[in-house]
């Protein structure tokens, strides 16, 4: 891991892979969109309504899986003093909130006509929004210190702190029973027809490649930046 | 342990000399004041709705004092002093959060009386809304604390402090709010539980903040 403390060789690599994630990223997501409008019947007591199933997930799993990414980051750049992780966080941090409003936005246009509410105060709803205001939080805070490549030392202990939401959405369908069907997919297998699932694989990994290709991006930018200043103030002193 | 208490006795000292019990036990009532306006002073929506309008109220008042409590101490090197002295972040968290929550909770519980005549609520509402404030207020005031150690070295800290604290504080107004309709059931249990996790967990985080502090 600290071989990667060099920002130049992990420069190195994040250049090549920028792109390899966001073209393959975008070519699957196209791929299971097609396949999710087109190809696959729609559902015997749903409809069509069920292809909204292709957004919704992926943009659940990275909402989720960007605080979970923070929260790691958080732990090694307070532990290791990594000097990436905290670059990582911050690139993770808007994008993880943007998946987060399209998860709540997706499933609200989704319950319209499924349940016929556009919102319900269930376990997983409430607690989907609670990490939107995390997120809203998170970035707030990181945006308050002057540093703008990483972020502040109490910015990754609020990241830590905040992941306690993470396990209670994962269970909320469990422990409460709520509007939100319970978890249809499982390491035991899924509930849901193979013939409509299938498309489900592209767009998750393709949205999460993306995911992956615009924090590499944003990282990117992030450590350009503080290099342009860096020489801006050795040009000013000199 | 003598080192505790002379902090809790300091901060004690300190929020009673400054107003600080004061201000959140005011601004509660005012709210309470403030709903009846909002709705008319219809007797049964009042009681039918004014437990949950004082858990509101509580969260509220719970943000009034958050930039009181670290950053006037790392301003003015107190916390330098304890470093100094070798004295342990945690426990100085939890001497704070202790104090906070004696000069914070019972007058909260006590302003929770008038407030429930203003709003006309039943006696089992009352007796459920303070057995919630005895068991929410602890995690409160430990939330408090550690939003205030991790917003103290920043300049507009105090705005940023609620959008800190308040998502995190949902599972206490949930289950606060929730414990009014059946007094001493699971809601209460499960309050006192998630207040119990933020008194267990954020001696430990506020403690990072105030170390994060001297960077």
């Amino acid at each position: 891991m600290h071989a990667y403390a060099n920002p130049a060789r992990f420069l190195k690599i994040a250049r090549p892979l920028t792109p390899i994630c966001l073209v393959v990223g975008i070519l699957l997501i196209l791929i299971g969109s097609y396949a999710g409008l087109a190809l696959t019947p729609p559902d015997y007591l749903q409809g069509d309504s069920v292809r909204i199933l292709y957004i919704h997930v992926p943009a659940a799993w990275l909402g989720m899986g960007g605080w979970t990414g923070i929260a790691i980051a958080s732990i090694v750049q307070l532990v290791w003093r990594h000097p990436l992780a905290g670059v990582a966080a911050r690139a993770i941090a808007v994008p993880g909130a943007l998946f987060t409003a399209i998860c709540l936005v997706t499933g609200s246009i989704w319950g319209r006509p499924t349940w016929g509410t556009w919102w319900e105060w269930d376990g997983r709803m409430t607690s989907m929004l609670v990490l939107l205001f995390l997120y809203f939080g998170y970035i707030g805070l990181a945006n308050a210190s002057d540093d703008r490549t990483s972020v502040s030392r109490a910015t990754a202990i609020f990241g830590i702190v905040g992941a306690v939401n993470i396990p209670i959405i994962n269970r909320s369908v469990v422990w409460w029973n709520s509007l939100h069907q319970g978890p249809s997919i499982t390491l035991r297998g899924s509930t849901i027809s193979s013939e409509i699932l299938w498309p489900l694989a592209p767009t998750v990994i393709g949205f999460s490649l993306f995911f992956g290709g615009i924090v590499l991006m944003r990282m990117r930018a992030n450590l350009a930046q503080a290099k342009v200043e860096a020489r801006m103030r050795r040009l000013a002193a000199a | 342990m003598k080192a505790f208490l002379a902090i809790l006795r300091r901060d004690l000292r300190l929020s009673l000399g400054s107003g600080g019990i004061g201000l959140p036990v005011v601004f509660f009532l005012l709210v309470a004041t403030l709903y009846p306006f909002a709705v008319g002073p219809d007797g049964a929506l009042l009681a039918r709705t004014g437990g949950g309008v004082l858990w509101v109220a509580a969260l509220l008042a719970a943000l009034l004092p958050v930039d009181r409590l670290i950053a006037p101490d790392a301003e003015a090197g107190v916390l330098d002093q304890y470093a100094v002295r070798g004295m342990g972040e945690e426990m100085i968290s939890a001497a704070k959060i202790t104090a906070h929550w004696i000069g914070f909770g019972p007058p909260l519980m006590l302003a929770a009386l008038p407030a429930s005549a203003m709003l006309r609520l039943d006696v089992e509402t009352l007796a459920a809304v303070e057995l919630g404030l005895l068991c929410g207020t602890p995690g409160l005031a430990a939330l408090g604390v550690m939003v205030a150690s991790l917003t103290a070295g920043l300049r507009r800290g105090g705005a940023l402090a609620g959008l800190l604290m308040l998502p995190l504080a949902i599972p206490l107004i949930i289950f606060g709010a929730g414990s009014i309709g059946d007094f001493g059931g699971g809601a209460v249990r499960f309050l006192a539980a998630s207040s119990l996790f933020l008194v267990a967990v954020a001696p430990f985080a506020a403690g990072a903040g105030i170390r994060a502090l001297r960077e």
